[in-house]
């Protein structure tokens, strides 16, 4: 362990992609200088695509449309079932369609602030511009966002903002924005645009000569070990969020793709940003495998309290008006319910810290709708949230109009991933990452109903104009199938599938998933304390060599093996905590999702130390279990000038 | 909760398969039933047996991976999808029959796994609008009513998860081609394919081995998102429009 | 997933093959099939409407009835020569009967073939209608088979009087087993027309949510009238009202 925290200070990382000038014209001007295939020559490259969420599912469909050849990989029976899918709030845009003062520098500023101050301005103010582009694609896909009577497009405010630029479909915005995606997607596939292997698992990237050349993969019904080369490979793979277990992430979402990525020298950067959601269903026990978000809207109607008595057990009915603490009205009388993520969702571990939490195990808050209900009668309530209720109700049998919600945050989304420059590339030539696979746009933390905006505008229109200028530039020769990098590579898989089918262990994949998930949770979590990480830091190795003692994966590996499926990840997992413990422990100062108990300011608020840390991580994998190497990408603010977020 | 547990396993897709009986004990009725199936498949494994292998991914209700065929219902008692099913819908003692949907286009993969990939061929038929990215013009420049915008919406709900074909007597994919040609085809957007996209769509369909539709209604009372069974006459009228207006087909 | 060539921004372009026979490759679909079965159902729900309404005529008398009987066959004289009608209408409904059948076969063995593993778990009410509509339209066709063989070519009439059928009709209907087959046959027509008439709205498109109760209410009320006017004429015959 001690040998991980001894890591060593590379040469900073610079962003060669960057176009200067003024940040209004930066995109174009990189769009100009980027070299273009000729359109006859496209059919000749071949680009992978990992993954079909907004992201890669947009890239596909559009790469395909240019004439590439396109290789595209879900682990999913079918790319519609990508965990976009499960996206409720909706997408920004600076439409301005409300001529309420929106535009694409306020959007841009927004999402700098929002993201306190920790991502790149060329990025953010690029994602601003495209924001509207998403819109009108997705339109013209048939997509049904809610229209208002004249037929035109309803939009709502979402998330601390001051302008209404959401636009949604109902609770459901991510499945129609994927369903859009996946039926242009189709278009290429019925085409032969499209290669597309459903069902099949990336293991692991072939680096040739040091450029990415192709992936190997596994079949996850045959279990066939196969490499697939190409041109470039796109990682549209999403977040790591699942590597705490419980989390709104789906259950097969996974971190396998990045960190082996990673482990082929793609720099990993921020990773100890992850994003916690204030409004999320509370666990019921400890057979529980997944959370469930409720969306972040019921903020605006219910109030959220808890008893002022610890270890008060009484029915919230019986529970008088002056015994109750409505922490946030209390805590931030500006803002009160509507304070942003990161910031609930602490004061609500708080409470429940102090031993004040309701529910199971006082590990919940009310989220009370009475006032509501008395002040707008029920049937505006029903019609405003009554979807929202009725999940509740289903998973929890109890009657929201009744008996006030529980909630509690749970992980959500993670803005750290892989180190990408303007181009969306990462550090191995040829490799690119996109959507939530990135780490690029969001800093460290993230505004409602933009990480759709970001999955589209990446897939759709960055990263098909960027890939032309690197397949331009880099004409490829044919890399044989038993090239000796991927021969290699493919041989390192297979002997770990066969490590972990033949070891004869005691304890399943899943408990090592829950008790990681656990550790990481109490001290890699809501806030994070030196001696919790350097404590998490001692243990994850301790773990990783009980998991490799004691771990019992049945059946084969030539059949659907579900049970292999999940070891293989948790492997992963493994080495993915250990160097978010460690970049949280580097990062001593509080900012966004990242909050360390020892940088905070007087009133308890997270204290960001712009001076010292004002520049992105981005770690260098040595070998495992050694102490990476950390290059630090500084990061200058030409056009938002940080503040200190200020909500009381 | 103690339950008995009557599940088809099936080794592969070739192997013969057999319901088969398995004790559980300790269930908690605020489990989901894939919790419940999590919870036998821990002991199964420590037991050094074969763990039951089934789909599923968000366990919110909305990817449309998991799908099993329980007490002889698609998605169980409740109207929803078998993630967002809980035990306490079960009784303790209760007899459970667990198994995979069945349909001739649907073969089993293993165990509660089914190859749904003949939906992907049937979206991929027709079942979206031809615009390339880029090409689309500014979002407003047409109007969409607001009645015409919720009816696509609640077309386009659908989850793709299979139960309207586990459910229907003939296995037949009439409700799910038809959410997708009704969602597109009431939209100005979709106009210019209208045609098209309902003859290829029923073609890829009836290229799947689905079989046809009766009009049991079998598949709206098995859908866990609501999906009107008037939208097969819908599409059937789309159908009839294309062929007596001398509809061109996509290509082949 | 085939690996057809696709070049560039030929993936773009709108391909617009025309089919070589629109007639054809509806016959080929499923659906297509549907509406032919429901189109030939109507033209048949039709036809027995009007028979229903001419038999009616038996309680008004051998004369009235046998005069009937003679006016078919003179329907459009003098523009048309005798009997001309008659065939026409013989032939389409013939047309309609064989398309109905080898549809609703062709369909059914597509079905069956769906659907080839049962649940272990076997739902109480399940395929209800379907299940009436095979085994009933089955029950129909060997009823017609004979109908016509007993009153129209007369081969198993007991009176066989070519131009009477008034007494052919009483003659037939005279033995209770005869009487029992047909009301039997009469019983499961009205089921078929029951879902068959609904099904035909929904195959032809005209279902709609705000039409559906009244396509219910027509569909009970053809299935009704049809049945009970058709059984009448038997219970007529056996009660003595009709001798």
């Amino acid at each position: 362990m001690s040998e991980y925290l001894h890591y060593a200070v590379g040469e900073p990382l610079v962003d060669a992609a960057a176009p200067g000038g003024p940040i209004a014209e930066r995109w174009d001007r990189r769009r100009f200088e980027a070299r273009l295939v000729n359109p006859a020559n496209r059919r000749k490259h071949t680009v992978i695509v990992v993954g079909t969420g907004l992201a890669g599912g947009a890239a596909g469909a559009t790469l395909a449309e240019q004439g590439y050849r396109v290789v595209q990989f879900c682990y999913q029976d079918s790319p519609r079932r990508a965990h976009s899918i499960a996206a409720q709030g909706g997408i920004n845009a600076a439409k301005n369609y409300r001529n309420d003062g929106d535009s694409v520098h306020r959007l841009f500023y927004d999402t700098v602030k929002g993201g306190d101050f920790r991502a790149r301005e060329s990025n953010v103010h690029r994602l601003a511009q495209i924001s509207v582009e998403i819109i009108d694609q997705c339109v013209a896909q048939g997509v049904p966002f809610a229209r208002e009577y004249g037929g035109l497009l309803d939009t709502r405010s979402f998330g601390g903002v001051q302008v209404s630029r959401t636009f949604y479909a109902r609770g459901q915005t991510g499945q129609q924005l994927l369903l859009g995606a996946y039926q242009a997607l189709s278009r290429q596939i019925d085409a032969g645009g499209v290669e597309m292997h459903t069902r099949t698992e990336m293991l692991d990237l072939i680096v040739v000569d040091g450029r990415a050349r192709g992936i190997v993969a596994r079949d996850l019904v045959t279990g066939r070990v196969d490499t697939y080369l190409a041109d470039a490979v796109v990682l549209a793979s999403g977040g790591y969020g699942n590597v705490f277990h419980l989390s709104t992430n789906a259950k097969n979402s996974n971190a396998t793709a990045v960190w082996r990525a990673h482990r082929r020298g793609a720099h990993f950067a921020n990773p100890c940003f992850t994003q916690i959601h204030p409004t999320c269903i509370p666990r019921s026990g400890d057979h529980q495998s997944k959370l469930t978000l409720m969306s972040e809207s019921l903020r605006n109607d219910g109030r959220i309290w808890v008893p002022k008595a610890r270890g008060d057990t009484r029915p919230p009915a019986e529970i008088p008006e002056d015994e109750r603490d409505y922490y946030l009205e209390r805590i931030y009388p500006a803002f009160g319910n509507l304070v942003p993520r990161d910031i609930a969702s602490r004061a609500a571990k708080n409470v429940c810290d102090e031993g004040r939490g309701v529910g199971p195990g006082g590990q919940g808050v009310y989220l009370d709708f009475a006032d509501a209900i008395a002040r707008m009668g029920r049937e505006a309530v029903e019609a405003r949230y009554g979807n929202l209720f009725e999940m509740y109700e289903r998973i929890t049998a109890e009657d929201p109009y009744e008996v006030p919600m529980r909630i509690y945050p749970a992980i959500h989304y993670t803005m750290g991933g892989l180190w990408v420059d303007y181009d969306l590339q990462t550090t191995v030539p040829g490799l690119f990452a996109i959507g939530e696979a990135n780490f690029s746009d969001h800093g460290a933390n993230r505004l409602g109903a933009s990480a759709l905006m970001q999955g589209l505008a990446d897939g759709y229109f960055v990263l098909p104009a960027t890939i032309n200028d690197y397949l331009a530039r880099h004409p490829h020769d044919e890399v044989p199938h038993d090239h000796p990098a991927a021969a290699g590579a493919v041989a390192e898989v297979t002997a770990r599938l066969r490590r972990l089918l033949e070891n004869d262990g005691d304890r399943t994949p899943e408990s090592f998933h829950r008790e990681l998930g656990e550790l990481l949770w109490d001290e890699c979590g809501m806030s994070r304390t030196e001696s919790g990480l350097r404590k998490a830091l001692g243990r994850i190795p301790e773990l990783r060599e009980e998991f490799w003692r004691r771990i019992k994966v049945p059946g084969s590996g030539e059949e659907l093996n579900q049970s292999l499926e999940k070891a293989n990840r948790i492997v992963d997992y493994l080495e993915l905590a250990e160097l978010m413990c460690l970049d949280a422990l580097h990062r001593s100062e509080s900012c966004g999702g990242h909050f360390r108990e020892e940088s905070q300011t007087p009133d308890g608020e997270a204290a960001r130390r712009d001076e010292e840390f004002a520049y992105a991580t981005a770690w260098e994998f040595t070998a495992p279990g050694a102490a990476p190497v950390l290059h630090k990408e500084d990061l200058r603010f030409e056009y938002v000038h940080p503040t200190q977020r200020s909500y009381a | 909760m103690n339950l008995t547990l009557r599940i088809w396993r099936q080794r592969d897709a070739a192997g013969p398969g057999a319901m088969t009986t398995y004790e559980v004990t300790g269930i908690s009725e605020d489990m989901s039933f894939l919790e419940m199936l999590d919870h036998l498949n821990e002991e199964l494994i420590l037991a050094g047996d074969d763990p039951v292998a089934f789909d599923h991914d968000c366990r919110e209700g909305i990817c449309g991976a998991c799908g099993m065929v329980i007490n002889g219902r698609a998605h169980g008692p409740e109207r929803t999808t078998t993630c967002q099913l809980h035990m306490r819908h079960f009784r303790d003692g209760e007899t459970i029959d667990v198994e995979p949907w069945r349909a001739a286009a649907f073969p089993v993969v293993k165990d509660l796994v089914v190859d749904r990939s003949a939906f992907d061929r049937v979206i991929a038929s027709g079942g979206y609008v031809s615009a390339p990215t880029g090409s689309a013009p500014e979002a407003h420049a047409t109007p969409v009513p607001k009645p015409v915008a919720d009816l696509a919406f609640e077309h386009a709900e659908c989850i793709g998860c299979g139960a309207c074909v586990a459910a229907c007597p003939n296995g037949s994919a009439m409700l799910f081609t038809a959410a997708k040609v009704v969602h597109l085809n009431v939209l100005p957007q979709g106009a210019p394919e209208r045609a098209s996209r309902v003859l290829g769509m029923v073609d890829a369909m009836d290229a799947q081995s689905f079989g046809g539709c009766t009009n049991t209604g079998e598949c709206a009372t098995a859908c866990p998102k609501g999906i009107p069974l008037t939208a097969i006459s819908t599409m059937n009228r789309e159908y009839l429009r294309a062929t007596v207006k001398g509809g061109v087909r996509r290509g082949t | 997933m085939g690996t057809r060539p696709s070049v560039g921004g030929m993936a773009l372009a709108t391909r617009t093959d025309r089919p070589p026979s629109l007639i054809r490759s509806a016959w080929r679909s499923t659906v297509g099939k549907k509406a032919v079965m429901a189109a030939t159902g109507l033209v048949m729900l039709a036809y027995l409407v009007a028979h229903m309404m001419g038999n009616l005529k038996v309680f008004f008398g051998a004369g009235e009835f046998n005069h009937y009987g003679h006016w078919i066959r003179t329907i459009g004289e003098p523009f048309l020569h005798r009997e001309w009608f008659l065939w026409t209408a013989r032939v389409a409904l013939s047309a309609s009967v064989v398309l109905h059948g080898v549809a609703a076969y062709q369909l059914s063995r597509r079905d069956l073939a769906a659907r080839p593993a049962k649940y272990a778990h076997r739902p109480r009410r399940k395929s209800y209608a379907t299940r009436t509509m095979r085994w009933g339209g089955v029950i129909l066709a060997l009823f017609v088979v004979w109908h016509i063989l007993d009153l129209t070519t007369l081969d198993v009439n007991p009176n066989a009087q070519e131009g009477r059928p008034y007494e052919n009709l009483v003659a037939s209907f005279d033995r209770w087993y005869v009487s029992a087959f047909y009301i039997a046959a009469m019983l499961a027509l009205g089921l078929h027309i029951r879902h068959g008439f609904w099904s035909a709205a929904q195959t032809l498109g005209a279902g709609s949510p705000r039409r559906d109760r009244a396509l219910k209410t027509v569909a009970n009320a053809l299935a009704a009238l049809l049945t009970c006017g058709f059984i009448a004429v038997p219970l007529g015959v056996l009660t003595g009202v009709v001798s």
